[in-house]
């Protein structure tokens, strides 16, 4: 039973909030100094595309020579029934996404088919009528922001390396690593859970675990706000986790710097069986959980970025690589 | 200059400048910087009666001059039959009516609103005559008259130092029935006035004096007749003395009609003519005062706002004006406090619809739509229909609900349901789709945050939005709207910590 007694709220909304001294002591950063000093910053306004349609980040992707999903097909304009269905009926395993989706809406994951059914990722089945239904929303802007129409991407499922399987319930496990100027600063892996519906969202019960920048092994996880050492479904011990091509992984995402001119920019990257690391999307204001899931906060890093030398905006990827996992590494 | 200096400069150019016109009208045009002042304003109607002989007809009345520590607001003139223009004469301004033929008695009305100010009544320089025309007191019947006076004069003289001392011995003298020169002086001049007398005295005197006509404004006064005071050069400069107390100045609430000059009504082709004033007080809103005092001079800066609007544009502007108002409420709540709201400037649209429906009536029926119109739409979500049309089918499904709602209401005999209408019917539509998309994807607990966060923004707006001070502000200082813009550039350079914040990053502090 929920109590609602002015006392039980006094208290749990004087033990909720943290002194603003101590969060910025601890170099936390926050929603509008991240959207000031970072986002207006360091992002160009006309290089928001590459980024916010992912038809365009495949695309740039691709030339860039960084791995990505492989594409099917992608309906610019509202497609008839017979398109759709010639695209996906031989399909066995694919993803409808929006081109401009914002915060993982509108992404539907079918992982396999049963007769005439469509089994999504948590087991339940949808019919042929039910993906047309989305795909007609999606072109008509449902998902998009301000609900612009959109374009319809399908997607090849990533054959997931398993070395996630024990760690990610229902859903798809994904990397994201903040990349500043081009040096990547912070990763870490959203693990959905059973509690976050098979989704990587952190407000919604996935598990956030930060990854050490240098070695790919698990520093800190956190549900909910709570900091925990195993899988809340699976019971496996966080401390075990090592992300497999690890300086890959880092390295593709270092390159989205070249590739988009961002500098501050959050990459997305899942791990394909055969594949290794390949770039699913990349943001253009990230969000901040990844603080909670390493339980740093990101100021003094970017600082540190931000004042080193010009000489060393000039350098490649792989050197600004190994600086970061040198400078960056939990000791 | 750095985009951060560049705002605060621009601020505060902005603050400036709103601040300084708001200054400004309420200084120097008398906007009253709170709300609920009043003013009186005293209305004062002249008739003039009189019998018309039959043949053409002129009626030429002297207008009140203008008065420093009086501002007249308004004249009308009212004068069916006759022809009515204002002609100047010598530093005076004279209302003429002109008729060709009339008979029998007629009434002719000047009525003038006038507000009075707090200041001195006359500092104007005065360019009247300082001729003195000495009375004719030779005849032989006059001499015991003629003597009176240079008693009253002597005497006074003795007991005065100046011109200005001696007046207001003279009028002592004068007001002392005990006195026999003055008693043998009134007898002689029977029908003459205590002014009239007293300028008699002072031309033998050798002083230059005049009269001044006008009124004392005192509330609910009818059939008056015009007052007389009394003006005296004194070498230097004119001094007005009250006569009967004899005391220097113009009392206070004294409207001055007529300085100096000749009669105040002239009339051809008439007989029996007479002027007699009334005064009533009205209290009116000091904003309209200030409006109606500045229109004649037609201040730029009146002129060219809203009130050059008709009266029914301006209300609706008195809405629109509020509407920075509550999306500077949003812009709070989102960089200081990070509310999640569904459509960020929704609930200032929602705002205004309270304050139209009253809130309580609005929350229910905003609610009951939300309700409703989420379960109509789970109900099409199953029809495969494409989004346009299914959300024109909830707008539809919207109105249907409006419509019944007034008329179920109705019935009850809950009129204030009525108000319905106010709200904006797409942006509903649009809400609950939003809503309902929320409730699939991020299952009702988020639907409710969401929306209980935007009914939170919409009634903290509308709490801002109908204080009677943000209203009055709003719509009689809009440059404060100047103000109000520097005020969010300068939020929007805010960079510290949300209020949310603090809670979202509580686990990394321990």
């Amino acid at each position: 039973m929920l109590q609602f007694s002015v006392k039980h709220i006094v208290n749990k909304v004087r033990g909720g909030v943290v002194s603003p001294l101590t969060l910025r002591r601890m170099g936390v950063l926050g929603m509008n100094a991240r959207n000031i000093d970072y986002i207006a910053r360091y992002n160009d306004r006309e290089k928001f595309p590459i980024v916010d349609d992912k038809l365009n980040t495949k695309r740039a992707a691709k030339s860039a020579g960084i791995p990505v999903p492989e594409l099917i097909a992608a309906f610019e304009s509202p497609a008839s029934r017979k398109r759709v269905m010639d695209v996906i009926d031989p399909l066995w395993q694919f993803v409808i996404k929006p081109a401009r989706g914002s915060g993982g809406k509108g992404i539907l994951v079918i992982a396999g088919r049963n007769g005439d059914k469509y089994k999504k990722i948590s087991g339940a089945e949808v019919e042929a009528l039910d993906i047309l239904r989305h795909v007609s929303n999606i072109h008509s802007g449902l998902y998009s922001l301000g609900g612009k129409p959109d374009r319809v991407m399908v997607e090849a499922l990533v054959d997931f390396d398993p070395v996630f399987d024990r760690y990610s319930v229902e859903g798809v496990p994904d990397v994201r690593v903040i990349v500043f100027r081009g040096y990547p600063v912070m990763a870490m892996l959203r693990c959905s859970t059973h509690a976050s519906d098979g989704k990587a969202n952190l407000h919604q019960g996935a598990v956030g675990v930060g990854i050490d920048l240098a070695s790919g092994r698990s520093c800190h996880a956190v549900m909910r706000g709570l900091r925990i050492d195993q899988h809340p479904d699976t019971e496996v011990p966080f401390d075990a986790l090592e992300v497999p091509d690890w300086y890959e992984l880092v390295r593709l995402a270092a390159s989205c710097y070249e590739m988009t001119g961002l500098g501050y920019l959050g990459c997305d990257i899942v791990l394909d069986r055969e594949r290794g690391p390949l770039l699913l999307e990349g943001n253009a204001r990230p969000g901040l959980a990844i603080q909670i899931a390493n339980g740093v906060g990101l100021r003094e890093r970017l600082g540190f970025i931000e004042n080193l030398d010009e000489e060393m905006f000039k350098k490649d990827v792989d050197e600004r690589v190994a600086f970061s996992m040198r400078e960056f590494a939990v000791s | 200059m750095s985009p951060r200096v560049q705002v605060y400069v621009i601020a505060a150019l902005l603050a400036l400048v709103g601040a300084g016109l708001t200054a400004y009208k309420n200084l120097e045009l008398g906007f009253p910087l709170l709300p609920g002042e009043y003013r009186t304003v005293w209305t004062i109607e002249a008739k003039v009666g009189f019998d018309a002989d039959g043949g053409p007809v002129k009626a030429a009345l002297t207008l009140p001059r203008e008065q420093r520590n009086m501002e007249i607001l308004g004249e009308t003139f009212s004068s069916s039959g006759f022809g009515f223009y204002i002609a100047r004469e010598d530093d005076e301004y004279r209302a003429i009516w002109s008729r060709r033929a009339a008979q029998g008695p007629q009434s002719l009305f000047y009525q003038l609103d006038v507000y009075q100010r707090p200041g001195a009544a006359l500092a104007q320089p005065l360019s009247l005559s300082t001729d003195v025309q000495k009375p004719f007191l030779g005849a032989r019947e006059q001499e015991a008259v003629r003597l009176a006076i240079y008693s009253l004069v002597e005497q006074a003289h003795e007991r005065s130092s100046d011109d200005e001392s001696f007046t207001t011995q003279l009028l002592f003298e004068l007001n002392d029935e005990e006195n026999q020169d003055r008693n043998l002086i009134f007898r002689y001049y029977t029908d003459r006035s205590l002014v009239d007398v007293a300028l008699l005295v002072l031309a033998t005197a050798d002083i230059p004096a005049h009269r001044i006509r006008g009124l004392y404004l005192e509330d609910d006064r009818r059939r008056l007749s015009p007052e007389d005071l009394l003006e005296v050069y004194d070498g230097k400069r004119w001094i007005v003395f009250e006569p009967i107390s004899g005391q220097p100045g113009v009392p206070e609430n004294f409207f001055i009609w007529q300085r100096g000059g000749k009669s105040l009504l002239d009339l051809e082709g008439g007989r029996n003519s007479q002027v007699t004033f009334s005064v009533i007080a009205n209290d009116v809103p000091a904003r309209d005062v200030s409006m109606r005092g500045t229109k004649d001079e037609k201040d730029a800066l009146v002129d060219f706002s809203i009130y050059s609007l008709p009266i029914e544009q301006q209300s609706i502007f008195k809405l629109i004006l509020l509407v920075p108002v509550g999306a500077m409420v949003v812009v709070l709540l989102r960089v200081f406090v990070g509310l999640r709201t569904s459509g960020t400037f929704m609930p200032v649209l929602l705002a205004i619809a309270f304050i139209e429906t009253q809130l309580i009536t609005g929350l229910a029926i905003f609610t009951l739509i939300l309700i409703l119109g989420l379960w109509v739409r789970f109900y099409l979500s199953r029809l495969n229909l494409l989004l346009v049309s299914r959300i024109a089918a909830v707008v539809v499904t919207v109105v249907i609900l409006m419509g019944a709602i007034s008329v179920v209401s109705y019935k009850l005999g809950i009129e204030q349901a009525l108000t319905v209408t106010f709200f904006p019917m797409i942006i509903l539509a649009w809400t609950i789709e939003r809503m309902s998309i929320v409730w699939e994807e991020d299952g009702p607990y988020e639907v409710v945050v969401q929306s209980g966060g935007s009914l939170l923004v919409a009634i903290l707006a509308w709490w801002v939005m109908t204080n009677r001070y943000i209203e009055h502000w709003t719509f009689n200082f809009p440059e404060l709207l100047l103000v109000l813009l520097a005020f969010i550039l300068v939020v929007g350079n805010y960079t510290g910590y949300r209020l949310s914040e603090l809670m979202r990053f509580r686990p990394l502090v321990r």
